[in-house]
């Protein structure tokens, strides 16, 4: 073992840790390829609605109190789970776990709300152009949030379960920058939806 | 602290530990217990279970070879029925399906995931790694590829496959004139097949970032790396696209959305912008690990380094991001404003650019080399003449005028077959004859190798050169037969035997394999006396391919030592370097500069990919056959399963350990 240059000398790592670990850059590279996704989905959109030579959207503008406070709510529940994972990284293993419950509960409260909306929409997915726009859209999104929830429970169970400590939890990491993913999307998807339409009429 | 962790580290890996360095000798009982470690179990088990790298890259060698085979009968048929005029071998509706077929299975079925065979199989071993970065997801991107190639092959024997077209165009491929399953089968198999290339292509880039030697720095990898992983990134912006496209247009048949549907202020142009978006893109995807191929290869039978190595590199990556930026041209016809057009006409020749870069540098290798006239180097310098003709085509096509006049005529039948075959197939045979002795420890036969290039270079020339001309007479594509007097018949009887001829270069390739794998005769390591990394290790290699993963000092390792003006005091050390035995384990470095940065935990041979893989096949039949409860059904064990694969293990390192605060490693695993 003579000449060999290069020696590591310090100890490395084992295994998964945070953003080390392979499952963090695939992360990222899932993000990316469903960030372009999300990108097709509002170019489909605007393009067809600049093409359609019709007031847009044809139903009239479309209500903003109640989508505006599913924001929030859809928001808060990154903020809940952002603040679970802290507490994971400090060594406070049981308090994360309020965090994750609260992000669920929030979440499905957002799930809940997006069907109600679906519900008391006067057109479908294929009454018109613009029904399909709309629910093919914000269907998209709510099958992410939908999935998003589900690694949530994966994570609040493995929490639970007493998996992860400050040194080892990197399925937290990389599940909570997949769910603040979703929601940054929707913020895209309310200005598109919901917002443009007012820039527009002006 | 050594005593503590020693019998416990099967199950429990101390958190870090120092990598131990050491020699592991050939036929030693530590080499024995690293094969025992990485080894697939025999039988079906190992078959269904089995994540290396080596198994699944041959495995999309033989596949995709198949498709070819399909597609290129599929041709036949179709030669056969345009060999002289007013023909009655196939009626107008299979012609449409079997050239539709024809285009889909070598797009999409043969020619990337050909690439991706020879990937999966050469990176871990060009970048001096155990395996790629996500051993399972590769398993799962070969059986969902599997799975939908199936699938869009579903409705064939029914005489209802797809048939308006690889490209698909709306409204003919929309509901109100294409009822039967034909369309559907294609836009949920394209949407399947998508999954497949998008964590193909994560894995890929992951690997890139992740997995490379010490050493390994960005500026030494393979060009072949650096063609698959600009193809990668590119897959992840652009099949979203296609994706997209397929659904939406499945949604128009299915569900009675209004996307393409004319009547309802839907847009059949729309279709054309997301198609092409991808599919521009997609023809780089398909050429340029290919041209990697033959800048890592071609050297070798030049006896020097390629010229150029940096212009390359860089054109490779300057021919996507341009890729992205042209998708308009295949719309010049379709009424746009001219100044798009202008635009995207310019964007469209300054694109040759950095391909001419890459040929300059093959052309210089070639001459500054001593070129060794063995097969691989006839297919790789045979590429590179139609490579040429084939660029010259595509620049004329580019001008905006000139496409009006060619723009479905046999003038681009000729062109995209020219780029397609020269670029794709031509090195990837090449390949073949060149990596032959690395995946089954023999050679193939020379003589053969011989026959079978000029065979299908003759063949190829005879077969698709006339058709340039059937163009310019004004043919048009897909046109399932033609009247005598349109002065067609000679060049068209010329192409279709020039079609079998070349079918027959392909047939003694075939057969050649076929001898070789049983009698060829045996290879060493280095059979070509090769500059790369990958034949360092044993033909075939072993399961965990390096016994220590080496240090790499240059571009050339093998060739340390001789070539003019290289720097003397580095060197690359391929017999001493980290041992990484405890359990599955390789290295990871840091992105650019191959710093070792954490000891990687890979995973065990795993059933679930295959499960995966399956329920999701599964569940887009669900969604075919429209029976929703199915399709649910699908999707919750497509999610058990997924959970089961996600669920940390202690053993890789993804749970918090018994032991507490980290124990540094000891060094003694070593001789
Ligand atoms: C034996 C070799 C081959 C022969 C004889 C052949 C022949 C043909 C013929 C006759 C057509 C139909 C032209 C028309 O009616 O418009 C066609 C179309 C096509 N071929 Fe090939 N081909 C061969 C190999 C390949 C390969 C290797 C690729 C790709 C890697 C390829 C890609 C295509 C594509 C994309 C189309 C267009 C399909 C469409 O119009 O939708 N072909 N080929
Ligand atoms: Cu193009």
């Amino acid at each position: 073992m003579s000449e060999t240059a290069r020696v590591v000398s310090q100890p490395l790592p084992v295994g998964s840790v945070g953003k080390l670990s392979g499952g963090w850059w695939g992360m990222i590279a899932l993000i990316v390829t469903e960030a372009s996704l999300f990108g097709y989905l509002l170019f489909t959109y605007f393009y067809l609605a600049a093409q359609s030579g019709q007031d847009w959207p044809p139903t009239g503008l479309p209500g903003l109190l109640i989508p505006g406070i599913n924001t929030i709510i859809l928001l808060a529940s990154s903020a809940a789970f952002w603040a679970g994972e802290r507490r994971i990284q400090q060594g406070g293993t049981r308090s994360s776990i309020f965090g994750f419950i609260a992000a669920i509960a929030l979440g499905s409260a957002f799930v809940a709300i997006q069907l109600l909306e679906w519900k008391n929409k006067t057109f479908s997915i294929n009454s018109d152009l613009y029904g399909s726009l709309y629910f093919t859209i914000t269907g998209f999104h709510l099958c992410h949030v939908i999935i998003g929830l589900g690694v949530l429970l994966l994570l609040l169970a493995w929490t639970m379960m007493g998996y992860f400590d400050h040194k080892r939890h990197v399925a937290i990491t990389i599940g909570g920058v997949y769910w603040h993913f979703v929601d940054v999307v929707w913020l895209f998807v309310f200005s598109a939806l919901y917002l443009s339409p007012y820039l527009q009429r002006g | 602290m050594a005593a503590t962790d020693a019998p416990q580290y099967r199950i429990d890996p101390p958190l870090e530990r120092i990598p131990e360095m050491g020699r592991i000798p050939a036929g030693s009982a530590i080499e024995a217990r690293l094969e025992k470690i990485w080894e697939t179990a025999p039988g079906w088990r190992g078959w269904l279970s089995t994540v290396d790298h080596k198994t699944i890259g041959v495995r999309y060698l033989v596949t995709a070879f198949l498709f070819l085979v399909i597609g290129g009968i599929e041709a036949l048929f179709l030669r056969i029925q345009l060999a002289g005029p007013d023909m009655a071998f196939l009626t107008p509706e299979q012609y449409n399906q079997l050239f539709t077929m024809h285009g889909v299975t070598m797009i999409f079925l043969y020619a990337l995931p050909v690439l991706s065979g020879f990937s999966n199989y050469l990176w871990p071993l060009l970048l001096g790694s155990r395996d790629m970065a996500f051993p399972r997801l590769n398993a799962l991107s070969y059986w969902i590829f599997l799975f939908a190639g199936l699938f869009m092959y579903i409705s064939f024997p029914l005489g209802q496959a797809p048939n308006a077209g690889w490209f698909n165009y709306v409204p003919f491929s929309g509901p109100i004139y294409n009822t039967g399953p034909n369309i559907d089968v294609f836009a949920l198999g394209m949407v399947l097949l998508g999954i497949s290339t998008t964590v193909g292509s994560i894995n890929f880039v992951v690997t890139l970032f992740r997995m490379r030697a010490p050493g390994m720095t960005i500026n030494r990898v393979p060009i072949l790396v650096w063609g698959t992983l600009t193809a990668s990134v590119a897959n992840l912006f652009a099949i979203p696209a296609v994706s997209l496209a397929f659904f939406l247009l499945w949604l128009d048949r299915q569900i009675g959305a209004h996307f393409f549907d004319v009547a309802n202020n839907g847009q059949p142009l729309l279709w054309q912008h997301l198609f092409w978006i991808f599919g521009h893109p997609w023809v780089y995807v398909v050429v340029l690990p290919a041209m990697g191929i033959v800048s890592d290869a071609l050297p070798t039978f030049c006896r020097r380094p390629l010229v150029g190595y940096t212009a390359v590199a860089l054109a490779t990556m300057a021919t996507m991001l341009l890729g992205f930026g042209v998708w308009v041209h295949h719309m010049f016809a379709t009424g746009l404003p001219t100044v798009a057009l202008s635009i995207f006409g310019a964007a469209s020749m300054v694109i040759s650019i950095p391909s001419a870069v890459a040929v300059f540098a093959w052309i210089a290798t070639i001459w500054l080399g001593k070129p060794v006239f063995k097969t691989p180097f006839l297919f790789f310098a045979g590429f590179v003449a139609l490579f040429i003709i084939g660029g010259m085509s595509g620049v004329m096509t580019a001008a905006v005028p000139l496409d009006w006049q060619l723009n479905e005529t046999y003038f681009i039948v000729a062109h995209l077959h020219y780029v397609l075959l020269g670029i794709n197939v031509f090195p990837v045979v090449g390949a073949i004859y060149y990596w032959f002795p690395k995946f089954t420890g023999r050679m193939m036969s020379e003589k053969l190798g011989k026959w079978s290039f000029w065979t299908m270079f003759i063949g190829f020339n005879a077969g698709f050169f006339p058709m340039h001309i059937a163009g310019l007479l004004g043919m048009p594509r897909r046109i399932y037969t033609y009247p005598s007097r349109m002065g067609w018949d000679e060049v068209n009887l010329i192409t279709t035997v020039g079609s079998f001829i070349f079918a027959v270069g392909v047939l003694i390739f075939l057969v050649n394999v076929v001898l070789s794998v049983k009698r060829g005769a045996r290879a060493g390591a280095n059979p070509w006396d090769a500059p790369t990394l990958e034949w360092a290790v044993s033909s075939p290699p072993p399961a965990y391919n390096f016994a220590t993963i080496p240090t790499i000092a240059s571009r050339h390792p093998l060739w340390e030592g001789r070539i003019e003006g290289e720097e003397e005091h580095s060197r690359t050390k391929l017999e001493e370097g980290y041992l990484l035995m405890r359990g599955r384990e390789t290295l990871g470095t840091s992105p650019i500069d191959a710093k070792p940065v954490v000891i990687l935990k890979m995973p065990e041979d795993s059933y679930t990919p295959f499960l995966v893989g399956l329920f999701v096949s599964l569940l887009f039949v669900g969604l075919l056959l429209h029976s929703w409860t199915f399709t649910a059904l699908m999707a919750a064990l497509s999610c058990a399963a997924l959970s089961s694969w996600m669920w940390p293990r202690r053993k890789l390192g993804q749970r918090t350990t018994r032991h507490g605060p980290a124990s540094a490693g000891r060094g003694g695993e070593g001789p």
